[in-house]
Protein backbone atom coordinates (compact mmCIF):
# COMPACT_ATOMS: atom_id res chain seq x y z
CA UNK A 1 0.00 0.00 0.00
CA UNK A 2 2.95 2.24 0.92
CA UNK A 3 4.26 1.94 -2.72
CA UNK A 4 0.87 3.08 -4.28
CA UNK A 5 0.84 5.71 -2.13
CA UNK A 6 4.26 7.27 -2.76
CA UNK A 7 3.34 6.55 -6.74
CA UNK A 8 0.43 8.85 -6.21
CA UNK A 9 2.88 11.37 -4.38
CA UNK A 10 5.26 11.35 -7.00
CA UNK A 11 2.42 11.92 -10.08
CA UNK A 12 1.08 15.12 -8.33
CA UNK A 13 -1.64 13.31 -6.05
CA UNK A 14 -1.07 14.14 -2.64
CA UNK A 15 -1.78 11.22 -0.01
CA UNK A 16 -2.73 10.53 3.78
CA UNK A 17 -2.04 6.81 4.60
CA UNK A 18 -4.07 5.74 7.94
CA UNK A 19 -2.26 2.79 9.00
CA UNK A 20 -1.75 0.23 12.45
CA UNK A 21 1.93 -0.76 11.10
CA UNK A 22 3.76 2.21 11.79
CA UNK A 23 7.13 0.15 11.42
CA UNK A 24 5.89 -1.34 7.82
CA UNK A 25 4.67 2.38 6.61
CA UNK A 26 7.70 4.22 7.50
CA UNK A 27 10.13 1.62 6.42
CA UNK A 28 9.06 2.33 2.89
CA UNK A 29 8.64 6.17 3.76
CA UNK A 30 5.43 7.87 2.63
CA UNK A 31 3.83 11.58 2.67
CA UNK A 32 1.76 11.60 5.56
CA UNK A 33 0.79 8.93 7.78
CA UNK A 34 -1.53 8.67 10.43
CA UNK A 35 -0.87 6.16 12.80
CA UNK A 36 -3.35 4.33 14.45
CA UNK A 37 -2.27 1.37 17.38
CA UNK A 38 -4.96 -0.73 16.45
CA UNK A 39 -4.41 -4.41 15.65
CA UNK A 40 -4.48 -4.88 12.28
CA UNK A 41 -7.36 -4.68 10.06
CA UNK A 42 -9.20 -1.41 11.90
CA UNK A 43 -6.97 1.17 11.09
CA UNK A 44 -9.87 3.67 10.78
CA UNK A 45 -11.37 3.48 14.50
CA UNK A 46 -13.33 0.80 16.48
CA UNK A 47 -16.24 -1.47 14.14
CA UNK A 48 -19.65 0.58 14.38
CA UNK A 49 -17.67 3.74 16.45
CA UNK A 50 -19.11 5.99 14.16
CA UNK A 51 -17.99 9.29 16.02
CA UNK A 52 -14.27 7.67 16.26
CA UNK A 53 -14.14 6.65 12.99
CA UNK A 54 -14.81 10.42 11.96
CA UNK A 55 -12.43 12.14 14.67
CA UNK A 56 -9.86 9.33 13.03
CA UNK A 57 -10.39 10.74 9.47
CA UNK A 58 -11.04 14.05 10.89
CA UNK A 59 -7.12 13.70 11.85
CA UNK A 60 -5.77 12.46 8.58
CA UNK A 61 -7.40 15.02 6.58
CA UNK A 62 -5.86 17.43 8.47
CA UNK A 63 -2.71 16.39 7.72
CA UNK A 64 -3.18 17.59 3.88
CA UNK A 65 -2.96 20.74 5.55
CA UNK A 66 -0.35 20.71 8.10
CA UNK A 67 2.18 18.46 6.62
CA UNK A 68 4.66 20.45 5.54
CA UNK A 69 7.45 17.65 4.28
CA UNK A 70 7.48 14.00 3.63
CA UNK A 71 7.35 11.34 6.37
CA UNK A 72 5.21 12.86 8.51
CA UNK A 73 3.55 11.00 10.77
CA UNK A 74 0.36 11.95 13.26
CA UNK A 75 -0.05 9.53 16.63
CA UNK A 76 -4.17 9.24 16.62
CA UNK A 77 -5.05 9.40 20.36
CA UNK A 78 -6.45 6.54 20.54
CA UNK A 79 -5.98 3.10 22.80
CA UNK A 80 -7.55 -0.27 21.81
CA UNK A 81 -10.54 -0.54 23.94
CA UNK A 82 -10.05 -3.86 25.20
CA UNK A 83 -6.31 -3.41 26.23
CA UNK A 84 -2.74 -3.74 24.68
CA UNK A 85 -3.07 -7.74 25.24
CA UNK A 86 -3.25 -7.97 21.76
CA UNK A 87 0.38 -6.95 21.13
CA UNK A 88 1.92 -9.73 22.95
CA UNK A 89 0.13 -12.23 21.38
CA UNK A 90 0.29 -11.08 17.14
CA UNK A 91 2.54 -13.56 15.29
CA UNK A 92 3.22 -16.08 17.96
CA UNK A 93 2.93 -19.35 18.25
CA UNK A 94 -0.37 -19.48 20.97
CA UNK A 95 -1.63 -17.17 17.85
CA UNK A 96 -0.44 -18.41 14.77
CA UNK A 97 -1.27 -15.53 12.35
CA UNK A 98 -1.95 -17.63 9.48
CA UNK A 99 -3.83 -21.23 10.11
CA UNK A 100 -6.39 -23.31 8.43
CA UNK A 101 -7.49 -22.78 5.46
CA UNK A 102 -6.23 -18.93 5.73
CA UNK A 103 -3.25 -20.60 5.59
CA UNK A 104 -3.41 -22.78 2.52
CA UNK A 105 -4.42 -20.18 0.51
CA UNK A 106 -1.61 -18.16 1.66
CA UNK A 107 0.82 -21.05 0.50
CA UNK A 108 -1.43 -21.73 -2.74
CA UNK A 109 -0.63 -17.76 -3.77
CA UNK A 110 3.00 -18.63 -2.88
CA UNK A 111 3.11 -21.28 -5.02
CA UNK A 112 1.04 -19.65 -8.06
CA UNK A 113 3.47 -16.38 -7.69
CA UNK A 114 6.59 -18.84 -7.86
CA UNK A 115 5.29 -20.44 -10.64
CA UNK A 116 4.71 -17.17 -12.60
CA UNK A 117 8.30 -15.96 -11.98
CA UNK A 118 9.84 -19.42 -13.06
CA UNK A 119 8.04 -19.15 -16.06
CA UNK A 120 9.42 -15.27 -16.42
CA UNK A 121 12.57 -16.80 -15.60
CA UNK A 122 12.53 -19.32 -18.52
CA UNK A 123 11.28 -16.92 -20.63
CA UNK A 124 14.42 -14.83 -20.31
CA UNK A 125 16.31 -17.21 -20.54
CA UNK A 126 15.09 -18.35 -24.32
CA UNK A 127 15.15 -14.57 -25.44
CA UNK A 128 18.59 -14.69 -24.29
CA UNK A 129 19.61 -17.50 -26.31
CA UNK A 130 17.72 -16.68 -29.85
CA UNK B 1 0.30 2.87 26.26
CA UNK B 2 2.35 -0.05 25.24
CA UNK B 3 5.03 0.23 22.86
CA UNK B 4 3.75 -0.11 18.85
CA UNK B 5 4.26 -3.63 17.61
CA UNK B 6 7.37 -3.85 15.55
CA UNK B 7 5.53 -5.98 12.94
CA UNK B 8 9.03 -6.28 11.44
CA UNK B 9 10.99 -7.83 13.85
CA UNK B 10 8.07 -9.92 15.13
CA UNK B 11 7.33 -11.33 11.94
CA UNK B 12 11.47 -11.56 10.98
CA UNK B 13 11.19 -13.99 14.25
CA UNK B 14 7.89 -15.85 13.75
CA UNK B 15 8.66 -16.85 9.97
CA UNK B 16 12.29 -17.97 10.81
CA UNK B 17 10.75 -19.92 13.63
CA UNK B 18 8.26 -21.85 11.29
CA UNK B 19 11.10 -22.97 8.76
CA UNK B 20 11.46 -20.11 6.63
CA UNK B 21 15.27 -19.59 5.94
CA UNK B 22 15.09 -16.03 3.88
CA UNK B 23 13.27 -12.79 5.90
CA UNK B 24 11.12 -11.30 3.55
CA UNK B 25 12.31 -7.87 2.47
CA UNK B 26 10.30 -4.87 3.05
CA UNK B 27 10.06 -2.19 1.00
CA UNK B 28 12.68 1.05 1.84
CA UNK B 29 13.39 4.06 0.13
CA UNK B 30 15.89 7.20 1.52
CA UNK B 31 13.71 9.78 -0.52
CA UNK B 32 9.89 9.91 -0.17
CA UNK B 33 7.71 12.21 -2.76
CA UNK B 34 5.99 14.97 -1.47
CA UNK B 35 3.29 16.94 -2.92
CA UNK B 36 1.57 19.81 -1.35
CA UNK B 37 -2.43 20.54 -1.70
CA UNK B 38 -2.61 22.92 -4.78
CA UNK B 39 -6.12 24.13 -3.51
CA UNK B 40 -8.05 24.29 -0.32
CA UNK B 41 -9.76 21.10 0.84
CA UNK B 42 -12.99 21.80 0.67
CA UNK B 43 -12.94 22.28 -3.52
CA UNK B 44 -11.00 18.78 -3.43
CA UNK B 45 -12.12 15.76 -5.01
CA UNK B 46 -10.81 12.94 -3.22
CA UNK B 47 -10.54 9.01 -3.33
CA UNK B 48 -10.04 5.76 -1.48
CA UNK B 49 -7.75 3.22 -1.97
CA UNK B 50 -7.31 0.07 0.44
CA UNK B 51 -5.49 -3.42 0.46
CA UNK B 52 -8.79 -4.34 2.38
CA UNK B 53 -10.08 -6.83 -0.44
CA UNK B 54 -13.13 -5.13 0.04
CA UNK B 55 -15.99 -6.11 -2.59
CA UNK B 56 -19.19 -5.67 -3.69
CA UNK B 57 -21.78 -8.73 -3.17
CA UNK B 58 -23.49 -9.95 -5.16
CA UNK B 59 -27.88 -8.84 -4.77
CA UNK B 60 -28.49 -12.88 -3.32
CA UNK B 61 -25.51 -11.27 -0.97
CA UNK B 62 -24.01 -15.04 -1.79
CA UNK B 63 -19.90 -14.03 -3.67
CA UNK B 64 -19.11 -10.77 -5.34
CA UNK B 65 -20.12 -8.73 -7.77
CA UNK B 66 -17.16 -8.11 -10.16
CA UNK B 67 -19.08 -5.84 -13.18
CA UNK B 68 -17.93 -2.97 -11.69
CA UNK B 69 -14.46 -4.00 -10.93
CA UNK B 70 -12.82 -3.81 -13.86
CA UNK B 71 -9.38 -5.94 -12.41
CA UNK B 72 -5.90 -4.77 -14.15
CA UNK B 73 -3.17 -6.99 -12.67
CA UNK B 74 -4.11 -6.26 -8.90
CA UNK B 75 -6.08 -3.27 -9.27
CA UNK B 76 -9.95 -2.70 -8.87
CA UNK B 77 -12.96 -0.20 -8.68
CA UNK B 78 -15.92 0.10 -6.76
CA UNK B 79 -18.26 2.47 -7.46
CA UNK B 80 -18.22 5.20 -4.57
CA UNK B 81 -22.31 4.99 -4.82
CA UNK B 82 -22.57 1.59 -3.37
CA UNK B 83 -24.55 0.77 -0.77
CA UNK B 84 -21.90 0.26 2.62
CA UNK B 85 -24.28 -2.76 3.16
CA UNK B 86 -23.33 -4.41 0.21
CA UNK B 87 -19.50 -4.16 0.88
CA UNK B 88 -17.67 -6.44 2.64
CA UNK B 89 -14.31 -8.10 2.84
CA UNK B 90 -13.29 -11.69 2.88
CA UNK B 91 -9.38 -10.42 3.64
CA UNK B 92 -7.27 -13.06 5.88
CA UNK B 93 -4.61 -10.61 7.00
CA UNK B 94 -5.47 -9.04 10.06
CA UNK B 95 -5.94 -9.61 13.71
CA UNK B 96 -8.68 -12.04 13.75
CA UNK B 97 -7.57 -12.76 17.61
CA UNK B 98 -8.38 -9.40 18.06
CA UNK B 99 -11.19 -8.07 16.31
CA UNK B 100 -13.36 -8.70 13.07
CA UNK B 101 -14.15 -6.88 9.91
CA UNK B 102 -17.83 -7.11 10.11
CA UNK B 103 -17.58 -2.81 9.98
CA UNK B 104 -16.67 -1.89 6.71
CA UNK B 105 -15.82 1.42 7.40
CA UNK B 106 -13.29 0.25 9.90
CA UNK B 107 -10.80 0.07 7.29
CA UNK B 108 -12.73 1.46 4.48
CA UNK B 109 -14.21 4.44 5.80
CA UNK B 110 -16.52 5.45 2.63
CA UNK B 111 -19.58 6.48 4.99
CA UNK B 112 -17.19 8.37 6.87
CA UNK B 113 -15.80 10.44 4.03
CA UNK B 114 -18.93 11.05 2.12
CA UNK B 115 -20.17 12.47 5.37
CA UNK B 116 -16.82 14.69 5.40
CA UNK B 117 -18.09 16.17 1.97
CA UNK B 118 -21.30 16.85 3.30
CA UNK B 119 -20.09 19.04 5.94
CA UNK B 120 -17.96 20.55 3.53
CA UNK B 121 -14.34 19.50 5.00
CA UNK B 122 -13.96 17.80 1.70
CA UNK B 123 -15.24 19.37 -1.55
CA UNK B 124 -16.43 15.73 -3.21
CA UNK B 125 -16.21 12.40 -3.54
CA UNK B 126 -14.44 10.68 -6.78
CA UNK B 127 -16.98 8.07 -8.58
CA UNK B 128 -15.13 5.51 -7.88
CA UNK B 129 -13.11 4.02 -4.87
CA UNK B 130 -10.02 1.48 -5.52
CA UNK B 131 -8.12 -1.76 -4.31
CA UNK B 132 -5.33 -3.46 -4.42
CA UNK B 133 -4.95 -6.87 -3.78
CA UNK B 134 -2.16 -8.05 -1.74
CA UNK B 135 0.76 -8.75 -4.01
CA UNK B 136 3.95 -10.69 -3.98
CA UNK B 137 5.78 -8.58 -5.70
CA UNK B 138 7.04 -5.15 -5.45
CA UNK B 139 7.98 -4.53 -8.83
CA UNK B 140 4.35 -5.41 -10.21
CA UNK B 141 2.92 -3.05 -7.89
CA UNK B 142 4.90 -0.36 -8.86
CA UNK B 143 4.74 -1.87 -12.62
CA UNK B 144 1.14 -2.33 -12.52
CA UNK B 145 -1.01 -1.66 -10.23
CA UNK B 146 0.22 1.62 -8.98
CA UNK B 147 0.09 3.46 -12.46
CA UNK B 148 -3.28 1.63 -13.26
CA UNK B 149 -4.31 3.51 -9.72
CA UNK B 150 -3.05 6.97 -10.93
CA UNK B 151 -4.88 5.66 -14.62
CA UNK B 152 -8.10 6.09 -13.17
CA UNK B 153 -7.85 9.12 -10.82
CA UNK B 154 -6.64 10.87 -13.43
CA UNK B 155 -9.96 9.68 -15.33
CA UNK B 156 -11.71 10.85 -12.27
CA UNK B 157 -10.18 14.34 -12.14
CA UNK B 158 -9.32 12.90 -8.19
CA UNK B 159 -7.69 15.74 -6.31
CA UNK B 160 -6.29 13.56 -2.99
CA UNK B 161 -6.25 10.35 -2.21
CA UNK B 162 -7.22 8.48 1.50
CA UNK B 163 -4.83 5.08 1.70
CA UNK B 164 -5.84 2.21 4.05
CA UNK B 165 -3.72 -0.81 3.94
CA UNK B 166 -5.77 -3.52 6.15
Amino acid sequence: MSLVARYLEANGIPTVMIATARDIVETCGVSRLLFVDFPLGNPCGVPFDTDMQSNILGLALDMFETAEAPRTTVVAPYTWPAGEQWKETIFTEEQPFLEGEAYDNWMEAKARYRKIKEARYRKIKEDGQT
Amino acid sequence: MAEPVKYIDRTREYYLAQGYKKPYQWAHFDDVPFTKLSKPLAECRVTLVSTSDVAVANEDGEGRDKSNEFLVGNAYSLPTDTPVERLFSRQEYYDKYATHLDDVNSYFPVTRLLEKVQEGRIGSMAPRCHGVYTAYSQNKTLGVDAPEVLKRCREDEVDIAVLTPV
